[in-house]
């Protein structure tokens, strides 16, 4: 009997637990627009998600944007010249979804290449994949990548 | 006891919803280069709108439909429907049905398949290596990949999404299977022959 007890208050501690939890998750707002994605501010993400190259050259840029993508894997979804955008997608498993545009810097001396990340159904905000990325992409293209002030 | 942890386990289950990336996802590995190999040829021709229209042809050859194309940035992407029905491993699902009845039985069903196709000029695969002193002694190495003026290089990359018969999505992997892409090649280099040669 006293076991019985314990049990069904355990179970009704777990449901209670269970929904602080699940509330405390996001609501749609903040799910379409990812506002509370770590506490990041959009200052601090765009620094994550973005480096700047010592080129003038767009074409060549998403050229290598591309062929990094095939390299680690991705296969390409779609890609616009004129907004200087690449969508891709890796399939291992898991679904990660990439898109990278490149846009000319304020300078008109460099690139400005920004990614964004989508694994399964999570953004990416964690740093360190970004960084991942960005050696691997200025591996292709023989130039450094600096970060973007 | 026993009861209270399983339910916390529960518990973290469904609140944890979060699962890493896995570290090498965005790293270059030991097989970048195999697989660089397996999926791209050279192809010693002069318009890359040519290889292109080439391209297309065995795409639509081996039945894929085209999704998406930007000529400027040389890219087809292409994309097919079809069975995924394996006789193997349905057997082994008649075998798992008479033994745990017909709830347990999944077998793989249908699939998608997509294709993209890359096109760039051909570069040397040794970069040269230059430094230049400038007039102010300022020092600048050049360590650029120099086109070679002639050719184009094509990657093709396939992957797949299968799905079981009862609609769930099983399996979603990268295809990288060298004899595919081989007889891939093998279709290319025709296509592109009959086109050089007018034959419709």
């Amino acid at each position: 009997m006293l076991n019985k007890r314990i049990a069904f208050r355990a179970s009704l501690f777990a449901i209670a637990l269970s929904t602080a939890l699940l509330t405390g998750c996001q609501t749609m707002k903040e799910r379409v627009l990812d506002s509370s994605a770590d506490g990041q501010t959009s200052v601090e993400l765009r620094a994550i998600q973005s480096r700047s190259f010592d080129t003038t050259d767009k074409q060549k840029t998403m050229r290598t944007v591309i062929a990094t993508l095939q390299d680690l894997g991705f296969v390409v979804d779609k890609a616009d010249l004129d907004l200087g955008s690449v969508s891709a997608t890796k399939l291992n498993g898991y679904a990660l979804r990439m898109t990278v545009t490149v846009r000319p810097g304020a300078s008109g001396k460099n690139m400005i290449v920004r990614a964004n990340a989508q694994y399964n159904s999570k953004p990416v905000t964690d740093p360190k994949p970004y960084q991942d990325f960005f050696v691997s992409l200025q591996k292709s293209l023989f130039l450094t990548a600096n970060n973007v002030d | 006891m026993k009861k209270l942890i399983s339910c916390i386990a529960i518990t973290g289950l469904l609140a944890g919803c979060v699962q890493p990336i896995p570290p090498e996802a965005l790293q270059f590995q030991g097989d970048t280069l195999a697989n660089r190999q397996i999926q791209a040829r050279k192809y010693e021709i002069k318009s890359e709108k040519e290889l292109l229209g080439a391209s297309s042809s065995v795409l639509q050859d081996m039945g894929f439909n085209l999704d998406e194309s930007n000529t400027t940035l040389g890219l087809i992407v292409a994309s097919k429907s079809r069975d995924a029905t394996d006789g193997g491993q349905i057997a082994g699902a008649i075998l798992l049905g008479v033994l745990f009845g017909a709830a347990a039985v999944n077998y793989d069903s249908k699939q998608t398949i997509r294709a993209s196709l890359v096109t760039k000029p051909a570069s040397t695969n040794n970069p040269i290596d230059v430094t230049v002193n400038t007039k102010n002694g300022k020092q600048i190495k050049f360590d650029q990949p120099v086109p070679e003026g002639k050719g184009y290089v094509v990657r093709v990359t396939f992957q797949r999404l299968v799905w079981n018969q009862r609609g769930v999505l099983t399996k979603i992997e990268g295809i990288n299977d060298a004899d595919i892409y081989q007889e891939f090649y093998e279709k290319l280099s025709k296509s592109i022959f009959l086109q050089a040669q007018n034959v419709e």
